[in-house]
């Protein structure tokens, strides 16, 4: 028990520790924008007094780290030591706050932006995952029930298009035939609950493909076990013992890939979004972030990605320790 | 290796010639408009059609095979190179050394899903090819980084590590002539499915408007630029051979990975 609780403490320990570097290098990601930010936003035509007022509003004029290397009037770079008045020390007092800084553009607060699209990448995210194992489970079983055949062979060949076929060349295609030809299902927005069922199965494929290959190596495992034998010999039906025994076993290594590959798909929304006109994160990151310049909505947009995957991971790693009691001990 | 295996050389193949002999290839001029012949469907003159403003298809394919491959090449090298380097350090020390790489470092370049820490990257440096291939680079070397840790941490328990440490042989000696020898091979692997994960993220990234400026005629730009209502309904070939393309390079490279994984791994071959 003791053990446990040790165990558990140092995951939270640890995540604290790769939270806190990963918010660390997002904020510090400005510094690498080339020239000055404030010009790269305003652009060429901007006074040097709207660039200062713009410099001072998103403080942008204060240093920009504990210390630095700025260049005195002689040209020369000196190590300087600003102190705790420095912005990476804003950044982090506002991140504890909930604030998380002002659009460059609009003035609007990150925090709010990002509070009102988060939803739509959550629910597209929820439903591609449950179209992929809607899909894998079925043929997954199937593949490994029938290892070494042509079913098998085709299944896995069949799977590993899926993998290769990238979003950007699926996700135009259903657009045309789905909503464009045959009308059946929103294409681009998201008006009503048809407009999530493209976007997500474009968003799906891949995992499918991937789960599918998961599930069919865990059955020809499973199938293997002596449990199986014992009960085919109760007389159970075929049915039973592989959706009722071979699966319940099954499925837990294909819980700890769903929880990694959550990440994929958060990531993987960027660009369905994009295809998709999906309103999410991936479209406020692309379309106002990236595309406006829009420094601060990309840091808000990177933070709350990369902090739900880093949570969705340590939960799958917390959830599968309690699937499975024999890691707990190791 | 398996028949699967074998194809994906072979396709693998022909897009390397096509790469090297892109401007013998390629039939016109990758860049020339002609406003007269737009949205041309395939034919004789033009084998894969026109585009939106009447460039060859066909030959903008061919050239983006150069950039394709040439991104994939360079970030499977690099980050193959550092990963190696500092997946051995890892496992060859261990203590401390291996805990703040693999337990803190490692990690965090992990907890950034997919392609974010490269979309971030590129965001702030701005598009470019170099700053790609530079942003690929940052988020690859982890997964090679890990794979060789694992196998150092194997094989420097072998005897014959214990042999050549005992008649005299440094660090340095033992790590690169008797472990990383042995522990090489699933980085063949690895590097393999590393160019399908390289060939798809430039041509994401392009498609973002990240990767190579928009006149260079890479896939995902080809795709970016085919993708609208007008131009898919007038001429859906626009998007499907750069996309065609794409699927075949991916899927040759997953193809030569998973053959080589089970050539290399005798116990899997007859599964």
């Amino acid at each position: 028990m003791k053990r446990k609780i040790f165990g558990v403490l140092r995951r939270i320990g640890f995540l604290i520790l790769v939270v806190w570097t990963v918010v660390s290098l997002v904020t510090l990601l400005i510094e690498l924008v080339p020239g000055d930010p404030a010009t790269a936003v305003l652009g060429d035509q901007a006074t040097p007094e709207q660039l200062a007022q713009f410099r001072a509003r998103h403080g942008l004029d204060r240093p920009p780290f504990f210390f630095g290397l700025p260049i005195d009037e002689n040209g020369h770079r000196h190590l300087r030591w600003y102190g705790l008045d420095n912005r990476y020390t804003d950044y982090w007092r506002a991140i504890l706050h909930g604030d998380l800084g002002a659009s460059f553009r609009t003035e609007q607060p990150v925090f709010d932006l990002i509070k009102s699209r988060y939803p739509y990448t959550i629910a597209l995210a929820l439903v591609s995952m449950a179209i992929a194992i809607c899909i894998a489970i079925p043929l997954g079983v199937i593949a490994g029930k029938n290892r070494g055949t042509t079913t098998d062979n085709g299944l896995s060949v069949l799977a590993l298009i899926g993998i290769s076929l990238p979003s950007f060349v699926i996700g135009p295609m259903l657009v045309y035939i789905f909503s464009v030809k045959l009308r059946w299902l929103g294409g681009y927005g998201s008006e009503n609950w048809t407009f999530i069922i493209l976007p997500a199965f474009t968003l799906g494929a891949a995992l499918s493909a991937i789960l599918t290959r998961m599930v069919r190596s865990s059955v020809i495992e499973e199938l293997g076990e002596p449990y199986v034998r014992t009960a085919r010999a109760k007389g159970l039906s075929e049915r039973t013992v592989v959706y009722k025994h071979v699966l319940k076993n099954g499925l837990i290594p294909v819980v700890t890939v769903l929880g990694l590959q959550l990440g994929v798909l958060l990531a993987g929304a960027i660009i369905t979004e994009k295809i998709f006109g999906w309103p999410g994160l991936g479209l406020l990151l692309v379309e106002d972030g990236i595309a406006k310049r829009d420094y601060s909505v990309v840091q808000g947009c990177v933070l709350a990605i990369s902090t739900t995957y880093i949570l969705a991971n340590t939960l799958t790693d917390l959830v599968y320790r309690w699937l499975d009691p024999r890691i707990r001990v190791s | 290796m398996n028949r699967l295996g074998i194809i994906g050389i072979v396709i693998v193949a022909v897009f390397v010639l096509v790469a090297l002999l892109a401007p013998f290839i390629a039939t016109h001029d990758v860049g020339a408009t002609d406003l007269l012949l737009r949205y041309a469907p395939p034919s004789a003159a033009h084998w894969f059609g026109t585009d939106s403003t009447g460039r060859d298809i066909f030959s903008r394919v061919v050239f983006g095979a150069r950039i394709s491959l040439e991104v994939g090449i360079v970030v499977v090298a690099v980050s193959a190179f550092f990963g190696t380097i500092a997946g051995a350090i890892a496992g060859y020390y261990g203590g401390w050394v291996d805990r703040f790489l693999s337990g803190y470092i490692f990690n965090v370049f992990l907890a950034f899903p997919g392609l974010l820490l490269a979309i971030a990257l590129v965001a702030f440096l701005g598009a470019g090819l170099n700053k790609l291939i530079f942003a690929l680079c940052i988020i690859g070397w982890v997964g090679y980084a890990r794979l060789i840790r694992a196998q150092v941490l194997k094989v420097r328990e072998y005897d014959f590590v214990n042999a050549a440490r005992a008649l005299g042989a440094g660090d340095l000696r033992i790590l690169t002539v008797h472990i990383l020898p042995n522990a090489i091979q699933p980085l063949i692997v690895q590097a393999s499915l590393g160019m399908a994960g390289a060939v798809l993220s430039e041509a994401s990234l392009s498609f973002l408007g990240l990767g190579v400026p928009p006149p260079a005629p890479s896939w995902g730009v080809m795709i970016e630029e085919a993708r609208d209502l007008s131009t898919l309904q007038a001429a859906p070939h626009a998007l499907i051979f750069p996309g065609l393309a794409i699927a075949l390079t991916v899927l040759a490279f997953n193809f030569i990975g998973d053959g080589l994984r089970e050539y290399l791994d005798p116990r899997q071959r007859r599964r």
